[in-house]
């Protein structure tokens, strides 16, 4: 029963992309669009990632610091750990799943209230491809700034362990900068981007989904809102680890 | 003129609609009643396309919108104007906004052009003066009002209207009847007005189609309906003592000796 529904699930997802991947009805009001998206969904999303990467940068260094006491491990460590954490995984995997919370409940609740109060219907009943119309421009805002936000966190939270190091006596900053720069891997940044715009696909793209398809009213939008982000919470879990086995093997 | 023949809909093995055939009228405010649960909001979601009946058609002008392929379906959409019962309004748009939008996205004409337009059928339903308020800054009159200007800025030949009445006070109720019974003589356009409220069943009503447990039981006017025979129909139009009152009165004087007549015609 679970397997037929998540089939039938995964086969209207499916339906509901080949409908949103057409090409849009006018350019000009896409690309307004986008811009718009761009502006509410990824620069409105920075102050979050400010916040969350400057803490979790000084918290991995505090814990690299304490928990790394062994003389045969050189002090240097301490950085290059919180570096390859940061670039590995929290800079994509965890900020995304973070970024599912406030973007997918975002996005499946404003399209879950435009469908309940009859906006949708209303864009079909003109002839707009209400999907293509709506959650194109999210989709391809979302996914382009990814990149943006992934670096932007990258650096934020290096910032918050050289501000451990700066402020507290638990490493030396010429230590921490040392670490940060031994035996960088260039590939792992890329890896983090390209991971970073499957799961900025995949919380765009099934939050919308959800959204779509809500009926019923107020509280219908509050779960579909819910399952959106536990879904695409899973999805990104799911992702991360076929993706780490493909790229990193 | 839109007609419907013997269009039937069912939802998980329960008929909704029974071979319901009917003719909706250019020039004429067309009335869908019948009781909640009847069957009209089917009706009327599948004479706009939103719902694909069973069986039958449904030919506006003689082009079959259910067999019709999908460009030919856009292209009949765009001579439709729907108002919506909760107005629909888009909330991130103004006013002017939500009423140049069909214009945006269906026409090549300029930004000035597109917006004297928007400001013309704002002007129509008199809400000139409110272009850059937002939908939450209005009240639910103008909220209707502005999502006829918006359904007319395509200047439609076929408008449809779900409750437009409802959740709005008696007064500002006739002035929504008024406003598209006049947009509807003006533009000559075709009208189906799905809705419950009596005040517009009698006031409007040039051609009305009585839907009852999934059937259409009867067709007529706001005059002949005073007559009729149906006992469903009488159950639901005049329910209240008030409206059976009205009745016994139109029977015995004739329509235009009813008080109400004389103030419509002062009115005008």
């Amino acid at each position: 029963m679970i397997l037929t529904n998540s089939l039938a699930t995964f086969g209207r997802y499916c339906m509901f992309m080949g409908r949103v991947f057409s090409a849009p009805d006018k350019w000009k009001v896409f690309g307004r669009r986008t811009i718009n998206e761009i502006s509410a969904l990824g620069i409105g999303s920075i102050p979050l990632v400010l916040v969350i990467s400057i803490f979790i940068g000084a918290v991995i260094t505090i814990q690299m610091q304490l928990n790394v006491t062994s003389p045969l491990i050189p002090a240097y460590s301490v950085g290059l750990a919180t570096r390859d954490i940061v670039l590995l995984e929290f800079s994509n995997s965890i900020l995304c799943l973070i970024l599912a919370g406030k973007v997918g409940s975002n996005i499946a609740s404003e399209i879950g209230t435009m469908r309940v109060t009859e906006q949708i219907d209303a864009l079909e009943i003109m002839g707009v491809n209400s999907a293509n119309y709506l959650v194109l421009p999210k989709i391809v805002g979302f996914v382009l700034f990814m990149p943006v936000l992934v670096i932007l966190c990258i650096g934020v939270a290096m910032v918050g362990g050289y501000l451990v190091a700066m402020f507290t006596d638990l490493i030396s900053v010429s230590r921490y900068e040392y670490g940060l720069q031994a035996m960088f891997q260039e590939w792992y940044v890329w890896y983090g981007l390209i991971k970073s715009l499957v799961f900025g696909f995949i919380i765009a793209s099934v939050a919308s989904f959800y959204g779509y398809y809500v009926k019923g009213g107020a509280l219908e939008v509050g779960k579909a809102s819910t399952n959106g982000v536990v879904a695409s919470s899973i999805l990104i879990l799911l992702f991360d680890v076929i993706l780490t086995k493909l790229l990193l093997q | 003129m839109i007609e419907v023949k013997n269009i039937t809909k069912s939802f998980d093995g329960r008929t909704v609609l029974h071979d319901v055939s009917a003719t909706f009228e250019t020039g004429k405010t067309n009335l869908i009643i019948g009781q909640s649960g009847s069957g009209k909001t089917v009706l009327m979601k599948s004479l706009v396309g939103l719902l694909t009946p069973d069986s039958g058609s449904i030919l506006f002008d003689g082009r079959d919108m259910v067999t019709m392929n999908n460009s030919e379906r856009k292209e009949l959409r765009q001579e439709i104007g729907m108002l919506f019962q909760g107005s629909a309004l888009f909330d991130s748009e103004t006013v002017l906004g939500n009423v140049m939008f069909p214009l945006i996205m269906f026409t090549k004409q300029s930004q000035p052009e597109m917006r004297d337009r928007a400001m013309f059928c704002l002007e129509r339903v008199n809400l000139k003066g409110a272009e850059n308020k937002y939908p939450s800054e209005i009240s639910g009159g103008m909220q209707k009002r502005v999502a006829i200007a918006r359904a007319i800025a395509l200047n439609p030949k076929y408008l449809f209207c779900d409750e437009p009445n409802s959740g709005l006070d008696p007064r500002t109720s006739i002035l929504i009847d008024e406003l598209l019974s006049d947009i509807t003589h003006e533009y000559k356009m075709t009208t189906v007005i799905n809705t419950h409220d009596m005040n517009s069943v009698l006031g409007i009503g040039e051609n009305i189609i009585f839907i009852n447990k999934g059937c259409r039981e009867w067709v007529g006017n706001k005059d002949q309906i005073f007559a009729t025979t149906n006992e469903a129909l009488n159950d639901f139009v005049f329910a209240t003592d008030l409206f059976q009152e009205v009745k016994e009165y139109v029977l015995k004087n004739g329509r235009s000796e009813h008080p109400g007549a004389a103030r419509r015609e002062f009115k005008k």
